[in-house]
């Protein structure tokens, strides 16, 4: 358990500015997950924690105590942090058994030989692999692997435990057993977690926060829920949601503490408490409503704000269906679950409840209207 | 806006910063390497250049200067003095023609077979294939010794095969250039071949069957698609063989000095040896300066081309390119060639170590063992030798060569994965090139060029004592062999610390782990195989070794290598013939052992 604090991190690789004069704080308990396309910084935000990785600017402090502190040069040691790694490719070493590979950090801590061979049997069993014990590595399928991977980070009782892209290599199936897995041992450890991923789906459904990357820079911090309704900006709302958000365009007037916005699926008014503090432009400005797909829902004609469109293509897979949508010169895509059918080219009518719409300045890209979770 | 600002001064920070730097083992580890390097390579190469400039004693009488004043006496000498054409530029000339027809044999031999191994349907390619590169595990001198075996005529005294039947041989063949140029084809063959052949593999044959549905016919393949890709691999072929050649001494001198006929490399001993040390200096200068530029312009030109040198990636499944009717005239070319290159010089070679008088057949009552166990007073000729195995000189140089075999071998083994270790966990930081770099120079060196430095740097005390003479001792010998040996050894270091992950020592980090202790219990352990045959392929090819090491021989160090020389140009034939079969098989054995431990042979020089 454990609170991480960074501050004004920089890291340069040469000329390339890693990161960007990062600040986040990660609560105690938290399951914290890094979240961003490749190359945007998260894995080497994790092994600045870590300690594998020194930056040059900025300030790390774990529970208070001075972890970095580059304008003084000071990096602790990476044993000294209370912290465990798992790596992306396990990093299990090849030449010892599992035992020996969960056993090597508690033996060189010097801890008696009976307690180690507890601690060691003890996350063999969290981790459901006790009769892997006496394998080698490459007897293990990778599923095993990783399992002793996380069982040699948690052997050491690290206050936060790191995670690197853990599931890459492992099958569709696995994955999802994984994660389950995961979301238990959080809860069971009450350890500090920091995850780093590039699958939105990972980082949806286990964190307790999200830090979305961007470029070496913090998009947005918030709940997976919050993220999810509510992206801070078209970029993130782009990013986020699978399939992909819908964004059509209009105008809008802010008028009278009230938003009047205006696109190809009609005209609505929000009201001033659902606007965020961002600054309004005056007069007409242009707009990005973003609507999730599972949002639109289709409804009688006779339903008020129902609006009609035209069936453009119809994707069933079993479990949801995609319908893409055309309404004027916008298309967009709609979901539903299950089987449904419709005729290319149908007519039908969609109803989307205002509150759930996110409404994007088209100019600064930043969301303007809130919806509502 | 904060960026990449220098910080303004800060005690903590700087005591931070010192003890970061001194309080890792690395770091010290790096330093330590990068002066020992530098110490080893930089400044005897310094020291050298310094030498040609320098008035030694020697010289004193025909140059009215104080000793150790700057002149330009040895340069001059060399390149402008009434004898230059005869010390410098012949010499170099011949070095340079030697160089160039040695190429163009051995590198359309080389490709030719390459592509009949791995392309072509030509029946029992996996035998051939092993046969191939047997010729290339056998050192060039002994080549030379067998070339001798065969061709000798009464130049020498005792005749060859041929001269023994009768049938007269004139001193150009078997003595001189072009004797030097094929036996040295008989060697960097394989060169090309191993190349090639690799690149051949790594060609997904699917291009080559786009082509055939595109319509071209098989020599239109083979011309547009297959050879364009192989190019690079040619290419850095002909950069190895000319630089190798150029600056060969074993077989140059074995086969040309007792015509008159000099390369630079053999000349260059000469002066060495002889007169003014400084003209040999300036001469093997000049022979790392053309190995230099010969390498360099490879990478230039290489280095635009290398990204298609891995196109076509696993290779996969290929068909085989059927040969038709040029298949019997193909397999005949092969049977002879390994006839001629192989069986026919090792038979001589072997049969003459039997015989009383060479070239006198082999009917009983010329055949003995005496040149093996014979004592002294048994003997039937003028040679006042025992035969090699009641031979104290041969024991001792027996043992010698052992002894620097696997001291070196095992040295340079270990220094070679730690320069691969610093390389591998420095790539991309300065000090990881600046180590590549300093650890490249000794590859650019012919052989007796690199000796020639250190015999420089080491057969004068330096620093008032402090370094004492080296000259004549095993230290010098070894020393040499060592850091010449660097480069390859560290580069069998580096491959092999490659496949070491740096997350299997960074998660040792995590667990609490320091320096040492990540060596001892995850780099050591997971570097076992490779640095076994690591020492494999040094062993044998320091076994193999004469070139480096006969500037400094002295009777108390000969090698084998050196005996078996001497022996020949001193004309006790059948006394060099059977020391060399002895190394050959030596060598043979070193390699059957290398091959147990997955050594790639291919990877030996």
């Amino acid at each position: 358990m454990s609170k991480v604090e960074l501050k004004h991190i920089d890291k340069f690789y040469g000329e390339a500015h890693v990161l960007k004069d990062l600040n986040l704080t990660i609560e105690d308990g938290d399951f914290m997950t890094l979240l961003g396309p490749s190359g945007c910084g998260k894995t080497t935000t994790l092994r600045i924690i870590s300690g594998l990785e020194r930056p040059q600017n900025g300030v790390m402090l774990i529970d208070g105590v001075e972890m970095i502190n580059a304008e003084n040069a000071y990096y602790a040691d990476p044993a000294k942090r209370g912290l465990n790694l798992v790596f992306q490719s396990y990093a299990l070493w090849p030449h010892m058994t599992v035992h020996d590979n969960i056993a090597f950090g508690l033996k060189i801590q010097k801890l008696p030989k009976d307690e180690v061979d507890r601690r060691v049997r003890e996350s063999l069993k969290m981790m459901r692999i006790e009769q892997y014990d006496g394998r080698y590595p490459n007897e293990l399928s990778g599923g095993q692997q990783q399992r002793v991977a996380i069982a040699r980070a948690v052997a050491s009782n690290p206050k936060l435990l790191l995670l690197d892209e853990p599931l890459s290599n492992l099958d569709a199936r696995l994955r999802i057993d994984m994660r389950s897995e995961l979301q238990r041992l959080h809860r069971q450890l009450g350890t500090t977690i920091i995850y780093v991923t590039h699958d939105q789906t990972e980082a949806l459904t286990m964190s307790t926060k999200i830090a979305l990357y961007r470029a070496g820079e913090l998009a947005q911090v918030a709940t997976p829920m919050e993220l999810y309704m509510n992206p801070c900006n078209l970029e993130a709302a782009d990013f986020i949601g699978n399939p992909r958000i819908n964004f059509l365009e209009g105008k809008a007037v802010y008028e009278n503490g009230k938003l009047h916005v205006k696109t190809n699926i009609g005209e609505h008014d929000f009201d001033k408490s659902l606007m965020t503090d961002q600054e309004i432009p005056n007069g007409e400005f242009d707009v990005v409503v973003a609507v999730r797909p599972e949002q639109i829902t289709f409804a009688d004609a006779t339903k008020p704000g129902a609006f009609p469109v035209k069936i453009y293509a119809n994707q069933p897979a079993g479990s949801e269906t995609l319908i893409s949508l055309q309404a004027g010169e916008s298309t967009f895509i709609a979901k539903a679950i299950g089987l449904v059918h419709y005729e290319i080219d149908q007519d039908v009518y969609i109803y989307i409840d205002p509150d759930k719409m996110n409404v994007y300045d088209a100019k600064s890209t930043n969301l303007i209207k809130r919806a509502v979770i | 806006m904060k960026g990449k600002v220098r910080k303004p001064f800060n005690k903590v920070r700087l005591k931070n910063q010192f003890l970061n730097l001194v309080t890792n083992p690395f770091n010290m580890i790096v330093f330590i390497t990068l002066i020992v390097l530098f110490c080893l390579i930089v400044i005897p190469l310094f020291q050298m250049i310094a030498s040609t400039f320098t008035l030694a004693k020697s010289e004193t009488r025909r140059v009215a200067q104080p000793v150790g004043s700057f002149t330009l006496y040895y340069w001059k000498y060399m390149l402008t003095g009434t004898l230059s054409a005869a010390t410098f530029w012949i010499p170099l000339k011949n070095s340079v023609m030697i160089g160039l027809f040695t190429v163009l044999v051995s590198l359309p031999l080389g490709s030719v077979l390459a592509w009949l191994v791995v392309r072509s349907d030509i029946p029992g390619k996996k035998l051939i294939g092993t046969l191939i590169v047997i010729p290339y595990m056998i050192p060039s001198w002994c080549k030379a010794i067998s070339w001798l075996s065969v061709f000798r005529n009464a130049r020498s005294g005792s005749l060859g095969l041929l001269a023994g039947m009768g049938i007269p041989i004139p001193d150009w063949l078997a003595y001189g250039p072009i004797a030097i140029v094929l036996c040295m084809s008989m060697h960097y063959y394989a060169f090309a071949y191993i190349n090639v052949s690799s690149a051949l593999r790594s060609i997904n044959s699917e291009l080559e069957e786009m082509g055939e549905i595109c319509g071209a016919t098989k020599p239109q393949i083979l011309a547009r698609i297959t050879l364009p890709l192989v190019l690079p691999s040619i290419l850095s072929s002909i950069i190895m063989t000319l630089s190798k050649s150029i600056g060969a001494y074993g077989v140059a001198a074995n086969l040309g000095t007792r015509i008159g006929f000099y390369t630079l490399a053999t000349k260059m001993k000469v002066f060495i040896n002889d007169a003014p040390q400084g003209v040999g200096y300036a001469m093997s200068l000049v022979l790392i300066g053309i190995a230099a530029l010969i390498i360099y312009s490879n990478q230039k030109l290489i280095g635009v081309r290398k990204s298609y040198a891995t196109i076509g990636g696993k290779g996969g499944r290929s068909n085989d390119m059927k040969l038709g009717k040029a298949k019997v005239p193909l397999m005949i070319f092969i049977v002879v060639f390994l006839f001629v290159a192989m069986v026919m010089p090792m038979f001589v070679l072997i049969m003459e170590t039997f015989q009383v008088t060479t070239g006198n057949g082999y009917g009983l009552n010329n055949l003995t063992l005496y040149n093996w166990i014979g004592t002294v007073d048994q003997a039937q000729t003028y040679t006042s030798y025992p035969g090699i195995f009641r031979n104290e000189k041969f024991l001792a140089a027996f043992w010698n060569t052992i002894k620097l075999t696997a001291i070196g071998s095992i040295i340079t083994a270990i220094c070679g994965q730690f320069l691969g270790y610093i390389s591998t966990r420095g790539r991309g930081k300065w000090y990881g090139q600046l180590t590549e770099q300093l650890v490249f120079i000794p590859f650019l060196m012919p052989g007796v060029a690199f000796s020639a430095m250190y015999f420089a740097m080491f057969s004068v005390p330096h620093l008032g004592g402090l370094i004492p003479s080296l000259y004549g001792t095993f230290g010098m010998i070894l020393i040499t062999t060592v850091v010449k040996h660097f480069p390859f050894a560290s580069r069998s270091g580096t491959s092999n610390m490659m496949q070491i992950s740096t997350e299997l020592e960074e998660a040792a980090t995590l667990n609490g782990a320091g320096f040492w202790r990540r060596m001892q219990k995850i780099v050591l352990p997971l570097a076992k195989n490779g640095f076994i045959s690591g020492f494999m392929l040094t062993f044998i090819s320091v076994a193999k070794e004469l070139d480096l090491i006969i500037i400094m021989m002295t009777p108390k160090t000969e090698t084998l290598s050196y005996l078996a020389f001497t022996y020949s140009q001193d004309g006790l034939n059948q006394m060099a013939d059977a020391i060399s079969v002895f190394t050959l098989l030596f060598i043979v054995v070193c390699y059957v052992v290398a091959g147990r431990f997955g050594a790639d042979l291919g990877k030996s020089w």
